[in-house]
């Protein structure tokens, strides 16, 4: 049977880290979400609330441990895929820290990973027009290519380094984890109008995390969830989003265990 | 025996380190006790008693393939020619000179143009042995030369270079050593006026490989690229300890030597020395070692040395660096649908592309990304 809209849904979840000190910690204790192809959802939380472990284990990070819950990717399940199987069934995701790769050209990189996520390799002719287009649309100088992945690069120049991927990958789900912190005014316009581009397809859902509503005046979400200690702790539309940066999330924490001092 | 150094003058004065000694007499120099400054990355445990010379007890197998008009000698132990670039700084390369009854002489006459790479394969069967190999480019000439070390030994090789004025060699060394070999050689090249020097140095094997490449020019407007590429695994130690003296005026050298590690015990030592003298104004040098550690339980020690006696050089730098391909940069490969062997591959070909793509032989270009895949493959992902 095949699903008429590509769907990413999350039930249950529950997540534990494998610290270095104290052995497993539980972060995620029972999330549910669901994206659809074409839809955008933001999710909001404070500091330490699991957004990230949330984006990690869905990529599939190894110090992520799934206890219980399941992910599937149009009925496909995501958990029983390698890190590369993921990417390559269409989930990706922006990286908030992303990782610097010593020896590897970004122009190498992008091929590399676009032969794989597409099945084949590009065709040249296209594929140099391909990435030129997409690296002007985001304001990136063309020697970039030549660089190694991510070495060297400003906070602001691997966000749009991300950007830059998720538009050449066109994947069915991409999680944007805080690809708008740490950017000025003009950065957030670009990578916005990056973002705004994927989504104009209709082909991608995406999960945009965020601690900010500027970037919700360039992305509008049709859906805003609030994580708080490992759940999704509330959900709305955008004017949530609204409500949540003028009295920030004092009273979802409240209550709600903080997830560091479970063991 | 006198202290001459190859531009005939005697070393400089200045500077911080003091010079070693520099002889062909092997108790001219003290056996080492590991603190040395030379020696304080060395196991010399592992040097199975190379420091103190042992009796040969095997051969290296030599052959020489090269083209015509190139004349290959075995020069006699009192040839002049022998020791006219390179005075042993060590008691390893004394005994190398002293045990190797004489040396083999690869002669390029003046201003030939050699359409073919000479090519000198080494082959060790085993026991001690030592070797002494001299090359000469003449006047104007251009060629290619490869030094093929492969086998197992416990190996004392030196190698002198003499390149003649406004000549251009290309000078290849690879150390393919089968896993139980030591290696030490001392590698002398002798730059001569408008000449240019392009040597790889590859080293992809071995128990303990430590090579010294020392590089003096004896005239203005030689040119020195020395690029070297390096592959330690577990538990060898690969040690390239160079020194570029700029005596000359006007003299260019490029140094960049990049090497992997992994597994347990993997050991790369390089040690980068440029020293400009008093009188080599206009002296243009820039040194670089990169290392890429891609496990963990190895270790790149990285040391380079700039010492300047002339205010008036055109450029004098360095850089060293040592990055780790660690878990998180294979998460972020394999995250973007790359699987985790050609994530490996990937980046440690692009690491080495820098060097093997200046390569101009193709077959040993092939050769040297093949094996440095097959180690690759051999610790697994
Ligand atoms: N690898 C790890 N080792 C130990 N603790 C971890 C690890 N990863 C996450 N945690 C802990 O899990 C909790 C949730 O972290 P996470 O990074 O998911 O939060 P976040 O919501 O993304 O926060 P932020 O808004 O600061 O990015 C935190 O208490 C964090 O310290
Ligand atoms: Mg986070």
């Amino acid at each position: 049977m095949t699903t008429a809209v590509s769907v990413l849904e999350i039930r249950n979840l529950h997540v534990s880290v494998d610290t270095d000190t104290e052995g497993p910690r539980e972060i995620l204790r029972g999330v549910d979400l669901t994206v659809r192809k074409g839809e955008t959802h933001a999710i909001m939380g404070p500091n330490g609330s699991g957004k990230s472990t949330l984006s990690y284990s869905i990529a599939g990070h190894p110090k992520y441990t799934v206890t219980e819950g399941t992910v599937t990717l149009d009925g496909e399940d995501v958990l029983a895929m390698s890190v590369d199987a993921r990417a390559r069934a269409g989930i990706f995701l922006a990286m908030q820290y992303p990782v610097e790769v010593p020896g590897v050209s970004v122009s190498n990189f992008l091929r590399s990973s676009a032969t794989a996520v597409r099945g084949e390799a590009p065709k040249l002719r296209t594929w140099v027009k391909e990435v030129k287009q997409a690296m002007a649309g985001l304001e990136m100088d063309p020697a970039f290519a030549e660089r190694s992945v991510n070495e060297g690069f400003s906070g602001g120049e691997k966000k749009r380094h991300e950007i830059l991927q998720m538009t050449l990958l066109a994947p069915k789900v991409a999680i944007l984890d805080e690809t708008d912190s740490g950017l000025d005014v003009d950065a957030l316009r670009i990578v916005s109008a990056g973002i705004e581009a994927v989504r104009a397809k209709g082909e991608t859902g995406i999960l945009l995390i965020t601690h900010y509503t500027r970037i919700l005046r360039y992305v509008k979400p049709e859906f805003v969830h609030v994580m708080a200690g490992g759940r999704i702790v509330d959900e709305g539309g955008p004017e949530l989003a609204a409500t949540l940066e003028d009295s920030g999330y004092d009273r979802y924490v409240k209550g709600v265990e903080p997830a560091a001092a479970v063991s | 025996m006198a202290v001459i150094d190859a531009t005939g003058r005697p070393p400089a004065q200045a500077g911080a380190a003091p010079r070693p000694v520099r002889s062909r007499d092997p108790e001219d120099h003290a056996v080492p006790g590991g603190r040395e400054e030379a020696w304080r990355f060395t196991p010399l445990r592992r040097l199975r008693g190379l420091l103190n010379g042992p009796v040969a007890d095997s051969k290296v197998d030599v052959s020489v393939s090269a083209p015509d008009g190139v004349e290959i000698e075995r020069l006699a132990p009192t040839d002049s020619r022998i020791g006219r670039v390179l005075t042993p700084a060590d008691r390893p390369a004394a005994f190398a000179m002293a045990r190797s009854d004489g040396g083999l002489s690869v002669t390029i006459p003046a201003e030939a143009a050699l359409t073919e790479p000479v090519v000198v394969s080494l082959r060790g069967d085993g026991g001690v042995c030592y070797e002494h190999v001299l090359v000469e480019l003449g006047p104007f000439a251009t060629a290619t030369v490869v030094l093929d070390h492969t086998g197992s030994a416990t190996f004392a090789g030196n190698v002198e270079v003499f390149i003649g004025h406004g000549a251009a060699l290309t000078f290849v060394t690879v150390q393919d050593w089968a896993e139980d070999s030591v290696h030490l050689g001392a590698h002398a090249y002798s730059v001569g006026r408008d000449a240019r020097l392009r040597s790889f140095t590859i080293t992809l094997g071995g128990d303990l490989v430590r090579l010294n490449p020392t590089v003096d020019y004896r005239g203005p407007g030689g040119d020195a690229e020395l690029y070297g590429l390096f592959f330690t695994e577990a538990g060898q130690h690969q040690e390239h300890r160079l020194l570029v003296t700029h005596e000359a005026r006007s003299c260019r050298s490029r140094v960049t030597y990049k090497g992997a590690l992994q597994g347990e015990g993997a050991h790369a030592v390089w040690i980068g020395d440029v020293v400009i003298g008093a009188d080599a104004v206009g002296t243009d040098t820039y040194e670089l070692n990169r290392n890429l550690v891609l496990t963990d339980g190895a270790r790149a020690d990285s040391v380079p040395n700039l010492e300047i006696l002339t205010g008036e050089v055109v450029g004098a730098g360095h850089a060293s660096a040592t990055g780790r391909f660690d878990d998180e940069a294979l998460f972020y490969l394999m995250s973007r649908g790359i699987p985790a062997d050609e994530a490996r591959r990937l980046v440690v070909r692009g690491f080495f592309a820098e060097i093997v793509d200046r390569i101009d032989l193709p077959e040993l270009r092939e050769r040297v990304m093949s094996r440095v895949e097959e180690e690759l493959a051999a610790v697994g992902v």
